[in-house]
């Protein structure tokens, strides 16, 4: 009887330090860069924020595909595709790992305003995230 | 409990035994299907239409942002073309790290329709000529022609698919690399009867 309570309380416990561990190494980084401190507010802001893209002149937002509420599934504006949910309080595997967070930055902030993201911007964006 | 482990042993053996003498065989694409499909789906690719992905690199990668396609969908050639600018990827950017990137490169070119034992994939080489490199698998003309009777409305018109590229969207064993006429399930519309 024991077991069955003690096994999922350590997934429980370990999957939320690895989550933890990914993002303190991103954060490591950031300081490295010469980010001191990040905000949730504007993380959420620019999370938000409209872009007008150049050649289709459409709006493109991290919303059109992750959508607002960060615990639903979102849905891959062009393709479709489901998207498991962003936030780590309904989605254990999130932010986990930092090469794919580098990864999707890279493409997603490319694709959405135009141009990569600053850690400043990835720093705020990441508390964001994390909170949710 | 010491049964089992005789039995695993003795299934571990003979199953080495019929790999080994598979991939000694001197037919170069019985032993090309064979590295990716294994002993059990080699038997019975006659029913599967083009070789299912068991790359779990693939899979993640190629598989995020739309269904994986199958290699043996596409030539060779469409693939490295691909894979050389990922940063350009249908107004998208995939961009791969350096490692990865080779490794799919080799993963795909290995298991493209060029040579591929299975006839979807035969058939989309021959309705090729040499020169066409297509970086859609919707542009090739198999492909146009197998689905030409399916009309707009049920497509590019219906909201609930949007385009042809959605393969598992209507194939529902598209996953297994099977894509029967009789497995299909238009959205918002259900089977296809023609
Ligand atoms: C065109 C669609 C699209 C847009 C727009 C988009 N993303 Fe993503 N994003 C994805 C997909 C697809 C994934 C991969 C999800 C998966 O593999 O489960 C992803 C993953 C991520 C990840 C990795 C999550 C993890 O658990 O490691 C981060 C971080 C991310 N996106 C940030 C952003 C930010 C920031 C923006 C806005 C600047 C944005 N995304 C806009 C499609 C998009
Ligand atoms: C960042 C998102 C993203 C990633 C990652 C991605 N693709 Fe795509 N891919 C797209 C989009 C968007 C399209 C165009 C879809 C459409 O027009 O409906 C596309 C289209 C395709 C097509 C053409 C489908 C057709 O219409 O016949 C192929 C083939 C393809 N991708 C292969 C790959 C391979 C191989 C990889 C891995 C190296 C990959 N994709 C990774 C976004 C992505
Ligand atoms: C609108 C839903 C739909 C989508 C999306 C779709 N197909 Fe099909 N496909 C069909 C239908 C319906 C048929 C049968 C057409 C007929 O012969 O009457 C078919 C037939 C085929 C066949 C021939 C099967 C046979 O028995 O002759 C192949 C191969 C195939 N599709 C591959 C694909 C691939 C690969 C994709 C994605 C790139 C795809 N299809 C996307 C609906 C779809």
């Amino acid at each position: 009887m024991k077991k069955k309570i003690v096994v999922p309380l350590i997934l429980l416990l370990s999957s939320h330090t690895i989550m933890a561990d990914a993002i303190n190494d991103m954060f490591t980084q950031y300081q490295q860069q010469g980010v001191s401190n990040a905000s949730e507010q504007t993380g959420k802001t620019l999370w938000n924020k409209k872009f007008t893209d150049k050649k289709t002149g459409k709006d493109r937002s991290c919303t059109s595909c992750h959508g607002v509420d960060l615990t639903k599934v979102g849905k891959h504006v062009r393709t479709g595709k489901k998207i498991n949910p962003m936030a780590p309080s309904v989605n254990k595997k999130s932010l986990t790992d930092v090469k794919n967070i580098k990864k999707w930055f890279k493409r997603n902030c490319k694709w959405t305003l135009g141009r990569e993201c600053s850690a400043q911007e990835q720093a705020d964006i990441l508390t964001y995230l994390k909170n949710q | 409990m010491k049964n089992m482990t005789t039995f695993i042993t003795a299934t571990g053996v003979i199953g080495l035994i019929l790999t080994a003498s598979l991939v000694m065989g001197d037919d170069d694409k019985y032993e090309r299907n064979e590295r990716d499909e294994g002993f059990l789906s080699q038997l019975f690719s006659k029913k599967t239409d083009v070789a299912p992905v068991k790359n779990a690199v693939y899979k993640e990668e190629c598989g995020s942002c739309h269904f994986a396609y199958q290699p043996g969908l596409l030539p060779a050639r469409s693939w490295k073309k691909m894979m050389g600018d990922l940063e350009n990827h249908f107004d998208e950017n995939a961009e791969l790290d350096k490692d990865t990137q080779i490794a799919l490169t080799k993963y795909l070119v290995e298991n493209a329709a060029d040579d591929a034992n299975y006839k979807r994939s035969r058939r989309i080489m021959n309705s090729l000529s040499k020169n066409d490199t297509p970086l859609r698998i919707t542009e090739t003309p198999y492909f146009i022609r197998k689905h030409d009777e399916i009309p707009k409305r049920m497509v590019q018109d219906n909201p609930k698919l949007g385009s042809f590229s959605k393969c598992a969207a209507c194939h529902v064993n598209a996953e297994k690399g099977s894509y029967e006429e009789d497995d299909v399930r238009i959205p918002g519309i259900g089977k296809w009867d023609d």
